[in-house]
């Protein structure tokens, strides 16, 4: 078994050894570690060259990798996390995600970038953050959650390969998780969403950290005769509709669950491609477990109210099956 | 002061800020007549920095410019009819017809845009040297911007990177005096630009960049010492734009007699006027250049209006290496 942690750490040295494009840079990716030690040791073994300590200006070490990219490098950029990137929104949607485009596929910005998301440890509003909805709002980059240690670890091998730039979001409580991981075997597409648990009765849609949180859910609705599907959509940019699609026309049912506020969400996105083209498949109304909508509070029990937990998720699913 | 140059090379520095003065007057003819559209920056009055510097870099070298880079494109070496055909958002434009105006870009030239976000193209040029240091290669990246550019964040960043990591970086600062409208004083609080590398580390200079063969000198002795140490420098280039600062503008923040004030410096002025004193060049060499200019611009806006309109089903090119959907 291997921790999460460890998966990006083996992915990022793999990337390393392999490839002398590549280098790592970010704020404590050297000497302290990494913020989450996700790079622990990595300065030993590659030097100060290809692990770059940067100084704290989000906007410019984003700017200098797409840069280095556009000059023929690999970077992984690490932005320790998705609140601190807000810094460097500038860089990705403006350049990163544009330039191809604007130089009519003259140039590419094979970039990686690496970040921290999500909330659970009464960090309070500005350290809990989850954003992935406003990169995956925009055309030019795409963006990826792991949700367990095997994607961890591939889908950053994925990143930097991609000849585009990639978001790649570690949810904040992953990191300590364990379990299995094969380097030798062939990863699937990270670009298409997978299905953690089948079910026939109702489909809980999740990505990132909820996805867990589902999977507990659907293990709680099995007592009670209810059979759920757990559907990790994986891929945020380009969204699988197709897997969304055809597991909702199986169940019939849906429930989605994303950290992020509800308003302008990830779920709302889901749920319009439900009402668009699965309408006449839906045997209930979408659901959607998401944040309450105010700054996460640093109190345990106001945090744990706010952002998706076991309990709405089931209740959200017993209103879908039992209401439809 | 008497021209310590050759009449060949007078000829090429008057021939190339000649070439962009009428394309860009070109330009603003076709706009009022809506063939380009969109923003429309010119470079009128400043061409002797981008003549200057250009002709100072080595074609290897990296160039990263600003929204008001016709000049700058034009002088690296792509056609005008490519960067009028871009203008008119046409699919033989030098970006596909997808950038227009502000968003020139050649790869096989290393002209890596043509950015509008004042400020933005600066961390570029720094990840562009870093590759370049990273690889071993020992060429230089030229970083243009204007002087509001210096308000950012991103620059200080920028020099703050450049100099801690040594990088191979020439940062040009077009000091037009103004950022869109609002003057260097009442934007900057030290008005002096040349004040700021140096807390920084980095080595810096002005120089005015209404004389041509004053700015190609000074750039030429900065990207060689850039070259050498592989570290960055910066030279500010003293200039001023004679039109508004984009097609929308009404210039209601300054006056008519300043401008005309600084007309008084136009670089292709002064520079022919200094060249027919030395008795190194005639009028006929004027007439001569300005003919072939005029011949070059009128074939670029035939190559413009010539080219195809890209096709709406291909709208989604060029968003990703490959078709997501």
């Amino acid at each position: 078994m291997t921790t999460y942690r460890d998966a990006v750490r083996t992915a990022i040295q793999t990337l390393l050894r392999e490839d002398p494009r590549v280098f790592l840079m970010g704020e404590d990716v050297g000497r302290y570690g990494g913020p989450y030690a996700a790079s622990k040791s990595l300065l030993k073994e590659f030097g100060e060259e290809r692990v770059r300590d940067t100084p704290l200006c989000e906007s410019t070490f984003v700017g200098a990798g797409i840069g280095a990219a556009l000059g023929g490098m690999r970077p992984i950029v690490e932005v320790m996390t998705v609140n601190f990137s807000l810094l460097a929104l500038d860089q990705i949607v403006n350049n990163a995600a544009v330039l191809r485009h604007m130089s009519g596929g003259q140039f590419e910005v094979p970039i990686a970038v690496r970040m921290a998301t999500g909330g659970g440890k009464q960090i309070a509003a500005q350290h809990s953050h989850s954003l992935e909805n406003w990169y995956a709002h925009v055309p030019g980059i795409k963006v990826l959650a792991p949700a367990t240690v095997q994607d961890a670890h591939d889908m950053l091998l994925a990143a930097v390969e991609d000849p585009d730039p990639v978001f790649v979001f570690e949810h904040q409580m992953l990191y300590g998780i364990e379990g299995p991981l094969d380097t030798e075997a062939t990863p699937p597409s990270p670009w298409k969403a997978a299905i953690r648990r089948h079910g026939t009765d109702v489909s809980l849609i999740a990505y990132g950290g909820s996805v867990h949180k589902a999977l507990t859910a659907a293990e709680e609705l099995g007592k009670e005769e209810v059979s759920a599907e757990v559907i990790d959509l994986r891929s945020l940019r380009p969204l699988d509709r197709d897997a969304i699609l055809e597991s909702v026309s199986r169940t019939h049912r849906a429930v989605v669950i994303d950290e992020a506020w509800k308003t302008g969400s990830l779920a709302s996105e889901i749920s319009a491609i439900l009402a668009e083209d699965a309408f006449y498949e839906l045997d209930a109304p979408v659901a959607r477990v998401c944040t309450v909508e105010v700054p996460i509070p640093y109190a345990k029990h106001l945090e744990e109210a706010a952002i998706p937990q076991v309990d709405r998720i089931v209740e959200a699913a017993k209103r879908s099956v039992g209401g439809g | 002061m008497t021209l310590d140059i050759s009449r060949d090379h007078v000829l090429d520095l008057l021939r190339d800020m000649i070439r962009i003065r009428r394309l860009e007057e070109k330009s603003a003819e076709l706009y009022s007549k809506q063939k380009i559209r969109g923003f429309l920056h010119l470079y009128i009055g400043e061409e002797a920095v981008g003549v200057g510097a250009l002709h100072a870099l080595r074609e290897d070298d990296n160039i990263v410019a600003t929204y008001r880079e016709h000049g700058h494109a034009l002088i690296r070496g792509i056609p005008a009819g490519e960067i009028m055909a871009e203008m008119y958002g046409k699919a033989n434009g030098c970006s596909g017809g997808r950038g227009g105006s502000m968003h020139l870009f050649s790869a096989e030239r290393r002209f890596y845009g043509g950015h509008a976000i004042v400020g933005g193209g600066l961390p570029i040029a720094v990840g562009l040297a870093l590759a370049d240091k990273m690889k071993g290669e020992s060429r230089v990246t030229a970083c243009f911007f204007g002087d509001g550019a210096t308000d950012e964040g991103e620059f200080h960043e920028s020099l703050n990177l450049a100099a801690l990591w040594k990088l191979p970086v020439l940062f040009l600062c077009e000091n037009n005096e103004y950022a869109m409208g609002t003057a260097l004083y009442r934007h900057v609080s030290d008005r002096d630009i040349a004040n700021n590398p140096p807390a920084y580390g980095i080595p810096a200079d002005s120089v005015n960049g209404m004389d041509v063969v004053a700015v190609e000198r000074a750039v030429h002795n900065e990207a060689e010492l850039v070259r050498e140490t592989s570290q960055p420098r910066f030279l500010e280039l003293k200039t001023y734009r004679f039109r508004a600062h984009s097609m929308y503008d009404a210039e209601l923040y300054r006056s008519k007699e300043e401008v005309e004030e600084h007309k008084k410096e136009d670089p292709i002025e002064s520079l022919r006027e200094r060249a027919m004193s030395d008795g190194l060049i005639t009028q006929a060499d004027i007439d001569a250049i300005e003919a072939d200019t005029a011949k070059e611009i009128s074939e670029a806006v035939e190559f413009a209006e010539r080219g195809d309109w890209e096709s709406v089903e291909d709208i989604t090119r060029h968003t990703y290496a490959r078709d997501l959907s």
